[in-house]
């Protein structure tokens, strides 16, 4: 019979759910009240004998004793420690070793830290496997290995045909000729086998199956899914919107997706798309003008334009922190889905000014012919009233801009220049930049 | 005038590293994959043998080791076409006793230098 570490315990709350004193129940197994108080506070090791006379004492079987759910406490809490032991260090806290031979002591005595620490323990071994399942796919993901290995073939004829065309002088007319479909055959393969990789790096069913996808990426790719279009907020049922958020992977983003929703809903009942899209015209919309007309608020506007159908239209929303609570991508304006964003965003000059209209014309870095309407506005709340905190969201809502050469309106004279931005500094191929606070990884020095 | 066998399975790439070597006074035969197997590679008796390592049928390791247990083949340097991240594969291919990587995409000139540098040191063996 496995004695338990925890016997004490047990054997502590019979006695306590039989109203028995310590001196009663220690008297009838023959030890001293002392003995049996360290024993009731596992300071001391039980015997089976011993364990027999107390079961009787408290009319208990000595198995309902000895065994419990406990033990696996224990385990978890050696199992605790032989990772800290292996993880090693050089820091005073890593140096101090866990007091292996009190953990039945530590685990009877604080069983709620106890509890603590063995989950913890579990949830770093968990993510642990899970950085592991990563590295290994990142290794062996035939997928991204294939991707990988096309577009570097394809890169290979492309340098080395270039190579030739560019530096041999007497080329005969047919090997030129050859090499030119050559190299128009072998871009379209680094085109294709690029899009490859990107679509793997999007979608990628390890981020969902490890938790690593974050719960704003999975509303952003149920809304995606959708196209965007939630025409059940208008005043129609919105039951299948909320059995489709309940099939989301993850708990924080059904949290997060159904909290979207339901302000999502509020907005529809203030600004209905109707009488939205009846204020819409060829024109960028003006979200200042459109929520005086309609007497809503200015960062409602800004949501519901980007749920307008058939537009387009992007959307960023940030808390104070800068941090992004809502994305919503406009053709070609990419948005980072880690770390943080492009300090020139005219959403964080919105964000440092509450109340104030920005109102910018942008072009990306590296994609300089296209162009976007770039909106941003920021508002202050005080969710606590006057003694509580200042909270802020800005909102940026990205309209692309229809290109000059397919406009039919006349070009402007001397228009200024565009405010370039990027997505983020670490792939953001603007050479010198004031605001870079790390260097690219795509940006030529 | 070193004769040159390359096996690769892109034609373009064959193509471009034929035209250049050509030009560089090699006789150079082309296959697209190594199914022809060690008889085929001895019967072109071959001063520099490049190979691919991903090749469809026979992997370009599998005609490495082939070459090297081959009496007839066995001091033939081999040069090997890699790509980045295959790393394991570049160790079993020094193993297996290659005398030359050379990563793609590389550049001609990279190319020629290492093909004139491994025929002179078979001319010189």
């Amino acid at each position: 019979m496995p004695i338990s570490s925890l016997t004490g315990t047990r054997l502590r709350e019979r006695r306590l759910a039989l109203g028995l004193r310590q001196s009663e129940v220690a008297s009838s197994a023959g030890i001293s009240a002392s003995y049996l108080n360290l024993i009731e506070h596992n300071r001391r090791r039980i015997g089976a004998d011993l364990l027999a006379a107390l079961a009787a004492a408290l009319g208990a079987v000595p198995a309902e004793l000895a065994e419990g759910a406990e033990g696996g406490l224990v385990d978890d809490l050696r199992a605790a420690a032989a990772t800290a032991e292996a993880l090693g260090g050089t820091s005073p806290a890593a140096a101090a070793r866990a007091e292996l031979d009190r953990v039945d002591e530590f685990a009877g005595r604080f069983p709620g830290w106890a509890g603590v620490v063995a989950r913890l323990s579990r949830h770093g071994a968990g993510l642990e496997r899970a950085v592991e399942t990563l590295n290994d796919r990142l290794s062996h993901d035939p997928h991204l290995a294939a991707s990988i290995h096309e577009v570097l073939s394809a890169l290979s004829a492309v340098r080395s045909t270039a190579a030739i065309l560019a530096e041999t002088e007497d080329i005969e007319p047919e090997w030129r000729e050859r090499f030119h479909r050559n190299l128009h055959h072998d871009s379209e393969r680094m085109a294709a086998g690029a899009e490859a990789l990107v679509a793997w790096l999007d979608g990628n069913p390890a981020a969902a199956e490890t938790g690593m996808a974050t719960p704003l990426d999975e509303l952003e790719t149920w809304l995606a899914g959708r196209g965007w279009s939630l025409p059940e907020l208008e005043g129609g049922d919105p039951a299948p919107l909320r059995a489709e958020v309940a099939h989301l992977a993850t708990g924080a983003a059904r949290a997060l997706a159904g909290a979207w929703l339901d302000r999502a809903l509020r907005d529809a009942v203030a600004l209905p798309m109707a009488r939205l899209d009846g204020l819409l015209t060829d024109e960028p919309p003006d979200p200042l003008l459109i929520a005086r007309a309609c007497d809503v608020p200015v960062d409602l506007v800004f949501r519901r334009l980007a749920l307008v159908p058939g537009r387009g239209w992007g959307l960023v929303v940030c808390d104070g922190s800068g941090t992004p609570v809502f994305r919503r991508p406009a053709d070609g304006f990419a948005l980072p889905r880690f770390g943080s964003a492009c300090p020139l965003w005219p959403l964080y000059a919105a964000l440092g000014h509450p109340g104030r209209a920005v109102l910018a014309e942008v072009a990306v870095a590296g994609r300089p012919s296209r162009r976007y309407r770039v909106l941003a506005h920021a508002m202050a709340s005080h969710p606590q009233g006057f003694g509580g905190v200042e909270l802020r969201e800005a909102a940026m809502l990205v309209i692309p801009l229809v290109p000059a050469a397919l406009s039919a309106a006349p070009p402007a004279a001397a228009a200024p220049p565009p405010l370039v931005v990027g997505p983020t500094c670490r792939i953001c191929p603007k050479g010198a930049c004031p605001a870079r606070r790390e260097p690219s990884v795509v940006a030529t020095p | 005038m070193a004769h040159v066998v390359l096996v690769e399975d892109e034609p373009n790439i064959a193509e471009a590293i034929r035209f250049i070597l050509s030009r560089d006074g090699c006789t150079v035969t082309a296959l697209s994959d190594g199914m022809g197997g060690i008889e085929q590679l001895r019967s072109l008796g071959p001063d520099l043998v490049i190979l691919d390592l991903m090749l469809p049928g026979i992997s370009g390791l599998e005609l490495l080791a082939a070459i090297r247990a081959d009496r007839g083949l066995r001091g033939v340097p081999v040069m090997m076409l890699t790509a980045k991240g295959q790393g394991r594969d570049r160790e079993a291919a020094l193993q297996a006793g290659v005398n030359h990587f050379m990563t793609k995409p590389f550049s001609n000139t990279e190319m020629l230098a290492a093909v004139r540098g491994l025929v002179a040191r078979r001319g010189a063996g």
